[in-house]
């Protein structure tokens, strides 16, 4: 429990520090010296001392939903093991609550943004219903793969069964969940090819278009919250990517660390070196990240 | 079972006093003294059955042949009394005023609501083919009084056919499969069936498809849902949410009773009920979000939980069929909390949709907007209905699904099993449906009551009076409870369960240990989200009083001259997904008057139409080509007609004598 | 390992074939079958590499993933036909089918019994779901180039059927197979070419007007 705890406080503590490593990546690509480390922190400090602007047009729900969002992601992070650790809490079939809690966060996302009754905040707000719809299938079917591949019935069970022998049983399996999972990733995070964090306004497809109004300690609950989902999603890629499970507790943090910190640095490759996709080709997109592990589910029939 | 004739005396006869009634007020008065003295009685042995009292059975014998008066109340059926009890109770108080403003006499509506209830109460208990049938009929037709009791208007009359065709079409299956259970028994007593397990293979199979048929035309599986979006929005939201919630369920109850009469299940009936569940599910909710009409969508949105009950007990079958009684436990369970909790959030939606039509006399939701301001405590009752139906933790929709999902899980990670890995295909459809729900609701309520009026039916709304915001305050009140209660709950559950997996209770009750676990660590979860959020909120209401806080129009990238007009609407959010799925929604959108270069005015008009709905009109076309042909035959000349008779009679004669 | 890597990726191929749209990806698509196919002759005969073994790879693949699909772009860039494969099934419909057929091909795959030993669990699956696949395009595509590529597809699966049979003569079969087929798509590259300069296009559903 307190290695739980701990890495719990890791991810708090560490996960703007992803999005870091991915600019830095990106600003390797373009030639430039990028921003310093700590940046996402000092401007995740700086909206949370300032006050806000509310939209005359909005209500109640406006100003709860951001503080709902980053408790949902909090609280799916208390189901997310690491490391090869089980989380603070486990339980048979707890996938269903961490896609749950991260519906949760969604849903009140979508509800904060049409409540702007803005069109552009209705966008978004369209989009992002539309790709997390298509892309949970996915992550709960990699997720019911991995527990068909490993016999166990929680996160916290069948990430860290997860070893090098599986690998080398099953790479091909492992590979096509790896590439699932990058999709939902990419997605549900809004990184390219289908959403480009850096622009803003109409440019924007869907995460930053959905936040236009919101200010202050709000919108730093929501880049807080953003930041926490890379971390959640990016873990579970790690999780396959750098099994740690024989290693002592030690050099198996340092493996998964590195695991994360090369989830992010392959996400600043990625937007490196692709460019938007069209909207239209998104849904397409995410539908065969479900057929890659129905794939991979019918070889390990066998 | 005196309690429950009693009851039924209470609704049948007493029901008889609003038609008596001099004013709408006082026959209103009368209706829901009648309902709710009717459920009170009814409610006393529900509670003692489900608490563990022996099933009450009553047999008498009666000049109808094949077998006697039948009446029982086991688990299953006292499971289903619940919700059939709770929500009708409760529509009864909303309708109690929502009927008073409607024109036209409210004593015939009553009596029938009140009949509705005692036939659903004798759907559940009878225990005789000819009984149930003759019950089910008589639930078929008082529905269709009240569906149709706007029948001035095209539309509901139309509605109203449909729903009768479709009705009686599902019928046309049950009585074969009767006769067939019948025919190798000795009465149509259940009792005196065929004892269950003794039908051969392939008799049982064939009872099954015609139970399937028959009861699922009622349910609204996919393609036998085509009346449920017509029926719904015809009919008054109360009676909406009654069949809604409680009539398509007497369906599934159909299915779970015949299974109970079968006995022991192959596994394919569970892989059939798996895929039409998965095809129903996906379709119902892609059509819901497709719709404009909250009361159409909310129709839709009821074959997708018909779809995922399905799909719970077919896991359940599986899980029978395979030897895995924990998955059969966690699926039968999902499948009948689902049930409870559906009628309860879907209720709780058809009585808000009811409220919201009340107050701005539309349900286009393109016409709304903006109404948490306006209606503030419905808007607080929709939205927890919406996240619950949306199957969002920590509201009952996520707990029923979480030991579906549970279910799939443990089978599909069975060692010994391979095929069993295939319900895999359910988790993932719970998974996808719970994204397009989310979607589909979070439309539904965010073009509604967030953003600002689109149209002037908005102004001057209110919420309704205390006798219509109780029941929705109720219904939000127990979505919430039972999802956050959920752990407690699982006891009620244990009776229907060890009826429908042959287990001893005390066998079945340690096996349901295991869900029992898992939700108490859900909600350890949910209590960890619960601190969360209020420690933030207060932190950042902290701050924030401190701070300077300013008001400002939502930011319209300067342009100045935003109006409600240009604010996503219905058709415009749902747009991605539809067109993402355009190969099974079949959608049309028509720009007109947009042609010079510097359009003035256009306008686009949008419909999703229903493909099976197309696909059936096609087949009764060509059907009703073919029997225009015997119309002749009907030319209401009265000699021929008693020609007719002379002849059928010579030819029985014949026949019978013949051989 | 290897072998499993190059079906899993062979059943990809056959997947993406379903859901794109442009000629060109078509042609590259069945490139890259062609040069898997080779790896693929290689790696199940790794353990009894010989001469014939390695000319039928190399030969096999130039021609599946060199000639041919030259041809092809050529044959496209001369009738002026870049998109617009139009599916009687929609991209998603043909995917979703696609993915049906999956489980069909590897229950037939595993539960047929052949006269010969063969390699690995996947290859007879896989070559049976890339006949499918073909015949899919075969029937469910419009134009006369799609249906070329479809009958290509179609003879990579018979082509990987015969690499499955541990055993020598198929190799010879399918040269001749191969031979076969590069003169099929000579003459129908050629009557591709005329029908495009005499029609104006080459869409199959409307040569049917010439049937009488």
């Amino acid at each position: 429990m307190p290695i739980a705890l701990l890495h719990f406080a890791l991810a708090l503590v560490l996960s703007p520090m992803l999005l870091s490593l991915t600019h830095r990546t990106k600003a390797f690509f373009a030639g430039r010296q990028g921003a310093p480390w700590l940046q996402p922190y000092f401007e995740l400090g700086r909206l949370l001392r300032k006050g806000a602007v509310f939209s005359t047009t909005t209500s109640w729900v406006f100003q709860v939903a951001p503080a709902l969002g980053l408790a949902a992601a909090m609280a799916a992070l208390t189901l997310l093991p690491f490391a090869g650790h089980r989380a603070i809490i486990a339980f048979p079939g707890d996938l269903l609550l961490f896609s749950g809690l991260l519906a949760l966060w969604r849903f009140a996302a979508i509800l904060a943004a049409l409540d702007t009754g803005s069109s552009l905040e209705g966008m978004g707000a369209s989009r992002e219903a539309a790709l997390s719809a298509l892309g949970e299938p996915a992550l709960i079917l990699a997720l019911g793969a991995i527990a068909r591949q490993t016999g166990q019935l929680s996160l916290s069970g069948m990430l860290p069964a997860l070893t090098v022998q599986t690998w080398n049983q099953a790479w091909p399996v492992l590979a096509l969940l790896l590439v699932t999972l990058a999709l939902v990733y990419l997605a549900e995070n809004g990184r390219v090819p289908f959403d480009d964090p850096t622009t803003h306004l109409e440019l924007t497809m869907i995460h930053e278009v959905m936040i236009l109004d919101s200010s202050g300690p709000d919108l730093a609950f929501i880049e807080y919250a953003a930041a926490l989902k890379l971390w959640i999603l990016g873990a579970l890629m790690a999780a396959i990517l750098a099994p740690v499970s024989p290693l002592p507790e030690a050099p198996a943090l340092l493996l998964a660390l590195a695991g994360m910190a090369g989830v992010a640095i392959a996400t600043g490759v990625t937007e490196s070196v692709m460019a938007r996709s069209r909207l239209n080709r998104l849904p397409k997109v995410l539908g065969t990240a479900s057929i890659l592990v129905a794939v991979a589910l019918l070889l390990i029939q066998r | 079972m005196t309690w429950i004739f009693a009851a039924m005396a209470v609704w049948s006869l007493l029901g008889l006093a609003p038609l008596a009634a001099r004013s709408a007020r006082r026959a209103g008065d009368f209706g829901i003294a009648v309902t709710l003295l009717g459920a009170a009685l009814a409610a006393v042995p529900v509670v003692l059955t489900l608490a563990g009292r022996p099933p009450a059975a009553f047999s008498h014998p009666w000049a109808v042949p094949y077998g006697s008066l039948a009446f029982a109340l086991d688990g299953l059926s006292a499971f289903f009394m619940v919700p059939l009890l709770l929500l009708t109770s409760l529509g009864a108080i909303f309708g109690w005023k929502y009927w008073q403003h409607e024109d036209g006499p409210i004593g015939p509506t009553w009596l029938f609501y009140n009949l509705l209830i005692a036939s659903m109460v004798a759907v559940l208990c009878a225990r005789n083919g000819v009984l149930f049938l003759v019950a089910w009929e008589t639930m078929a037709l008082v529905s269709f009084f009240l569906v149709t009791s706007h029948a001035g208007d095209v539309e509901v009359r139309k509605a109203g056919w449909i729903y009768l065709i479709a009705t009686h079409l599902g019928s046309v299956f049950l009585l074969p499969m009767f006769v067939t259970l019948g025919q190798a028994g000795t009465s149509l007593d259940f009792d005196h069936l065929a004892a269950p397990g003794t039908l051969a293979p392939a008799t049982a199979a064939i009872v099954f498809v015609l139970a399937v048929l028959g009861f699922g035309s009622k349910a609204g599986f996919l393609p036998m849902h085509v009346w449920l979006p017509e029926a719904h929005p015809a009919a008054p939201s109360p009676v909406s949410a009654v069949m809604s919630g409680v009539m398509i369920k007497l369906g599934i109850y159909g299915i779970l009773r015949v299974l109970l009469l079968l006995g022991a299940p192959a596994a394919w009936w569970g892989w059939l009920l798996v895929g039409i569940g998965l095809a129903s599910g996906v379709f119902g909710v892609l059509m819901a979000l497709a719709q404009h009409d909250l009361k159409r969508l909310l129709a839709y949105s009821s074959v997708e939980n018909i779809g995922i009950i399905a799909m719970g007990i077919g896991v359940g079958i599986i899980g029978l069929a395979s030897g895995q009684t924990l998955v059969a436990i966690l699926g039968f369970a999902g499948a009948l909390w689902h049930v409870v909790n559906h009628a309860l959030f879907k209720g709780l939606l058809f009585l808000g949709a009811g409220a919201i039509q009340h107050a701005t006399g539309t349900r286009q939701l393109d016409r709304l907007g903006g109404l948490l301001k306006t209606m503030p405590r419905t808007g607080v009752a929709v939205l927890v209905g919406s996240a619950a139906i949306s199957g969002l933790p920590p509201l009952n929709g996520f707990a029923s699904e979480f030991a579906i999902f549970l279910g799939a899980l443990v089978g599909a990670t069975t060692p010994s099993r391979s095929g069993l890995a295939g319900l895999l295909v359910v988790a993932a459809g719970l998974a996808l449906i719970g994204g397009l729900a989310t979607a589909c609701f979070a439309k539904a309520f965010g073009v509604v009551f967030l953003g600002v009026p689109r149209s002037d039916a908005v102004e001057g709304a209110h919420d309704p009076g205390a006798a219509m915001l109780w029941p929705l305050g109720i219904l939000a009140g127990t979505c919430a409870l039972l999802g956050l209660g959920a752990p407690l709950l699982l006891p009620a559950l244990l009776p229907a369960i060890s009826l429908l997996t042959g287990l001893p209770a005390a066998m079945a009750s340690a096996q349901l240990h295991f869900l029992w676990r898992s939700l108490i660590a859900v909600e350890a979860t949910i209590l960890i989200l619960a601190i969360l959020f209020f420690a933030l909120y207060a932190v950042r209401s902290r701050w924030l009083a401190a701070r300077p806080v300013s008001r400002a129009v939502t930011w319209d990238c300067g342009f100045g001259g935003a109006t409600a007009r240009m604010q996503y609407s219905s058709a415009a959010f749902a747009m991605p997904l539809i067109s993402a799925f355009s190969a099974v929604v079949a959608s049309h959108g028509e720009v007109t008057g947009l042609s010079a270069l510097f359009p003035r005015e256009g306008s686009w008009s949008g419909h999703s139409g229903d493909i099976f709905k197309a696909a059936l009109s096609r087949g009764f076309g060509a059907l009703q080509r073919i029997l225009r042909r015997f119309r002749r035959l009907q030319n209401g000349n009265l000699q021929v007609y008693v020609l007719y008779i002379a002849l059928t009679m010579l030819v029985l004669l014949v026949w019978k004598l013949g051989i | 390992m290897v072998t499993q890597a190059l079906l899993i990726l062979l059943i990809l191929t056959c997947l993406s074939l379903l859901g794109s749209s442009r000629l060109s990806a078509y042609i590259r698509i069945v490139a890259l079958q062609g040069l898997l196919l080779g790896a693929l002759t290689l790696a199940v005969h790794a353990k009894s590499l010989s001469t014939d073994i390695v000319l039928l790879a190399l030969g096999s693949t130039i021609i599946k993933s060199l000639v041919v699909p030259r041809m092809l772009a050529r044959a496209i860039r001369e009738a002026d036909v870049r998109t617009a494969a139009r599916p009687f099934l929609g991209y998603g419909g043909s995917l979703v089918a696609g993915m049906l057929l999956l489980p069909v091909a590897l229950w037939l795959g595993w539960h047929l019994t052949l006269p010969h030993p063969v390699a690995g669990g996947l290859v007879v699956p896989v070559s049976l779901y890339a006949m499918f696949i073909g015949l899919f395009l075969i029937a469910g595509r419009q134009q006369a180039l799609t249906q070329i590529l479809g009958y290509l597809v179609l003879e990579n699966g018979i082509y990987a059927f015969g690499v499955a049979l541990l055993v020598d003569y198929p190799l010879w079969v399918e040269l001749a197979i191969l031979l076969d087929l590069l003169g099929a798509v000579l003459v129908m590259g050629v009557i591709l070419f005329d029908i495009n300069r005499d029609f104006d296009h080459i869409d199959t559903s409307r040569l049917s007007a010439l049937k009488d």
